[in-house]
């Protein structure tokens, strides 16, 4: 009896080629990514939108763009940053250019976190074994993991031209926009298939694939800054420039994205095939047998379990510090005469000075990404408690106050850590170039220190919200997003000041280069040490688990 | 004799579920105590109330005579706690997670952690992410039982181990017993606890329903037989048997240990090639329990007052 009825199942998983079940696992995980994927989307399409909005609204005449642009263009830092503009007549020319690589890498960067976690991260949490021993074929898991990095890609691409179209930017130009992003997403949803196959842990997949993606970038920001622009055919980030949107579209540029995707597949289905279940082609090495001496308290356990991802984030921040402080003592020369674009980066920087207020942006963006790395330290703490692996520890005596502040000690170790090391680095970069280190690293390491306060109150808010509401807890990104976008977006909205406030950016001195104000600063660090007070109060009165 | 653990009329409660209902629990200094439930009767909730993770809603618990939720590390300090569900640190070393879990609560025999690890036989060096779910309660079992605590709390300690493991298992809680410590050990096997318990409680649904030494409880155990006769073994007396089920030369019946030797005499009248018997699981006998509130009958004559 029983036999009969698994007969036809068996045949059906066998005829689909092991992908039996991909339709089902990608409905699984579209439901598993509501909010994360509309969230990355959203925020993909905003930035379309706000930059279009601000670039036709923005430059009274076609002459003024034009300026800007070339401005922009002359400038090798601009260029390594953005690259080069490629028609500088029209504003859906002059915004895919200031879009278009960012874009395209955000876009790498969704695709990637979603594969690996269907892919690695199912697989090390042994969901994927439960999922494989239903009626699921071999090959459906990944299957379904690249369709969902696809649709979110191929989303988040529709919406981008359908905005471009809405704001009337010529149709060519905005399917070819947001054809360069998917090309992108795609090339790196591939490229994450593979180093799932690889790494053993998802954090190590995700190392691996970002570092692509940075190499990617760093390769076409070396091409566009200097005069050898063939390299940039290298980069997938490249490629998305040279699909050329609003510029003249070259469509046969997007078959590359297309073959290179067809290549990384196989190559992981390969890979997949070499493999066991929960097993990576890079095999771990053994730990140690005994723990040392120093590993010993709630503090030493924090340290331990985030050393190695600070030191990623560490060099991350070194090497764009070393890049920043490159490239700022040519900003001034090359902007000479060009109003707009002093105007725009004052607008961004308030200053006088072209490389203060160049370094004053890289700054506050620094700030940013430093409490992308504050809010992913503090919720390590959540992910120790959902985890299971916080229960043991305050079973033994270990209070909750003395465990929660080990870990936000950590935290703050690790935002004073990367400021200083990227202030530093400009430091140490500008002083050389400029012919003034003495006066510049104490002044960069100064500019990058000041940022601090406002990042521990996003670190701060992040660790209330995993106080009082733990299951909440992810919101800290929310946090974050929206001081991002108030500050990227506030000032080309002409937001109101009281709306501005809310964010702790805007509070933050802009160094170098402008005044320095004690107020702002002092009564940052207090606002974050009040708030993060709360948060071990509502820590100590609450339930594990 | 002091109570190392006293709970009284605990309640927990998660939206609307009723986690903890009233539920009392008394464990004796140097006792080894069986805390019996089947899977979602609140012994995991009542373990995290004792070690202070969560609050109860009402009733009073005390643990080695202090406040479990006011004085948790203090009272840390003198137990150690095996969970249920072993998660370890993906980078750290099975050894190094045995060290650092014994450091924080103060202190760890060295050579008894070597002892240990040759007993269970596990390997220190292994990553935590690469351990099985029964290598991964081995390092805690390792952690807690090279500890000095007074007090081990361990819950459902033995769901991943196989047999042989088991048998170490138990030979380490005997030398606890032994060395005059005290051990809650909740399970829901009932042959474990019958090794190894002086007293036991069991729990359903958030509340006790049975508390005492394993002879007073000795009326829930029935033991399940099934034997192939060399006849038809209709008409048969069997006193005390329960569900019986005949399918040609074959029978199988529940019965009460009191009648088991009555039962198998009449059995080996008429001829028995083979036989096989095996104690109840707790789950049975709560299943019994439910199948009979759902019958609208009484818990069993003679069972639960």
């Amino acid at each position: 009896m029983t036999a009969t009825t698994l007969q036809p199942r068996t045949r059906a998983v066998r005829a689909e080629g092991g992908l039996a079940g991909t339709g089902t696992l990608l409905k699984m995980w579209l439901r598993r990514d509501r909010v994360m994927m509309p969230s990355w989307i959203y925020v993909l399409t905003a930035l379309v939108a706000s930059t279009v909005y601000s670039f036709k609204n923005g430059y009274d005449s076609p002459a003024s763009l034009e300026s800007f642009a070339r401005g922009i263009d002359g400038n090798p830092s601009m260029r390594a940053l953005y690259g080069p503009v490629l028609n500088d007549h029209t504003a859906a020319g002059v915004s895919a250019w200031r879009v278009g690589t960012t874009g395209a890498a955000l876009t790498a960067v969704m695709c990637v976190l979603l594969v690996v976690r269907h892919t690695r991260a199912e697989e090390e949490t042994g969901r994927l074994e439960l999922v494989g021993a239903a009626a699921v074929g071999r090959r459906a898991p990944l299957a379904a993991a690249l369709a969902t990095a696809v649709t979110a890609a191929a989303t988040a691409a529709s919406l981008a031209a359908i905005v471009m179209l809405l704001f009337g930017l010529p149709a060519a130009g905005s399917v070819a926009f947001g054809l360069s992003w998917f090309g992108a997403g795609l090339v790196f949803a591939g490229v994450a298939a593979v180093t799932a196959q690889l790494a053993e842990t998802s954090r190590l997949a995700n190392g691996l694939a970002f570092a692509v993606l940075a190499a990617a970038y760093l390769v076409r920001g070396v091409a566009d800054a200097g005069s050898a622009h063939w390299v940039s055919w290298l980069s997938p980030i490249g490629w998305a420039q040279r699909v050329r949107p609003h510029a003249g579209e070259h469509w046969a540029v997007l078959l590359l994205p297309l073959l290179a995707f067809a290549v990384l597949v196989a190559a992981a289905y390969l890979l997949a095939g070499r493999r066991d279940l929960g097993a990576g082609i890079i095999a771990p090495s053994p730990g140690p047998a005994r723990a040392a001496a120093s590993l010993r308290g709630p503090l030493a356990l924090a340290w331990r379990l985030q050393r190695g991802s600070l030191l990623g984030w560490s060099v991350a921040f070194l090497v764009y510090g070393l890049a920043i402080g490159g490239v700022a003592d040519g900003v001034g020369d090359l902007v000479n005469g060009s109003d707009a674009v002093l105007d725009d980066i004052r607008k961004m920087g308030g200053q006088q000075d072209l490389a203060d207020a160049f370094l004053a942006t890289a700054m506050g963006l620094m700030a940013l990404f430093t409490s992308a790395y504050a809010v992913q330290s503090v919720l390590r703490m959540r992910a120790e408690e959902s985890g299971g692996r916080l229960e043991p520890v305050l079973a033994a005596a270990v209070g909750r106050t003395r465990w929660a502040v080990a870990g936000l000690a950590v935290t703050v170790a690790g935002t004073v850590a990367l400021l200083g090391a990227s202030g530093l680095a400009v430091g140490l970069v500008h002083g050389a170039r400029s012919h003034d280190l003495g006066g510049q690293l104490p002044r960069q390491l100064g500019a990058a220190l000041v940022q601090l306060p406002a990042v521990w109150v996003v670190a701060a808010v992040t660790a209330l919200i995993f106080g009082l509401l733990p299951r909440a807890a992810s919101a800290g990104w929310g946090v974050l997003a929206a001081c991002l976008l108030l500050g990227q977006v506030g000032p080309l909205l002409k937001l109101p000041q009281a709306v501005m406030d809310v964010s702790p950016f805007t509070h933050t001195p802009k160094l170098p280069g402008g005044g320095f104000d004690v107020l702002p600063v002092a009564a940052l660090t207090a606002v974050a040490v009040a708030v993060a007070a709360v948060a071990l109060l509502g820590f100590r009165r609450r339930d594990i688990g | 004799m002091t109570d190392a653990v006293r709970a009284d009329g605990l309640v927990k409660t998660f939206g609307r579920t009723r986690a903890l209902d009233g539920l009392d629990l008394r464990v004796a200094s140097g006792e080894v105590h069986g805390f019996l439930g089947p899977n979602g009767a609140g012994k995991s909730t009542t373990v995290r109330v004792l070690l202070g993770l969560m609050r109860a809603d009402a009733g009073t618990a005390a643990l080695l005579g202090g406040d479990p939720w006011r004085d948790a590390t203090a009272l840390h300090r003198r137990l150690a706690y095996v969970p249920g569900d072993v998660t370890l640190w993906p980078n750290l070393s099975g050894g190094e997670v045995i060290d650092l879990l014994g450091r924080l609560r103060g202190g760890l025999d060295d050579r008894r952690r070597a002892d240990l690890l040759d007993r269970f036989e596990l390997d220190p060096k292994k990553r935590g992410r690469a351990y099985s779910k029964g290598n991964r309660q081995k390092v805690a079992l390792v952690a807690a039982f090279a500890s000095d605590a007074e007090l081990l709390i361990l819950d459902e300690p033995t769901s991943g181990l196989d047999p042989l493991m088991e048998e170490a298992f138990q030979e380490c809680v005997r030398e606890e017993r032994r060395a005059g410590r005290t051990v809650l050990l909740s399970s829901h096997l009932l042959s474990e606890v019958e090794a190894l318990c002086d007293r036991v409680t069991i729990i359903r649904k958030g509340r006790t329903v049975e508390t005492g030494t394993l002879t007073e409880l000795r009326h829930l155990t029935r033991t399940s037989i099934r034997a192939e006769l060399a006849g038809p073994p209709d008409g048969v007396p069997l006193p005390g048997a329960h569900d019986v089920r005949i399918e040609g030369d074959t029978i199988s019946f529940e019965v009460e240990t009191a009648q088991l030797d009555a039962a198998l005499r009449q059995l080996t009248e008429i001829g028995v090639r083979s036989l096989t018997s095996r104690p109840p699981t707790l789950e049975e006998l709560f299943l019994r329990h439910y199948e009979d509130d759902h019958g609208g009958r009484a818990l069993q004559e003679g069972g639960v007052a």
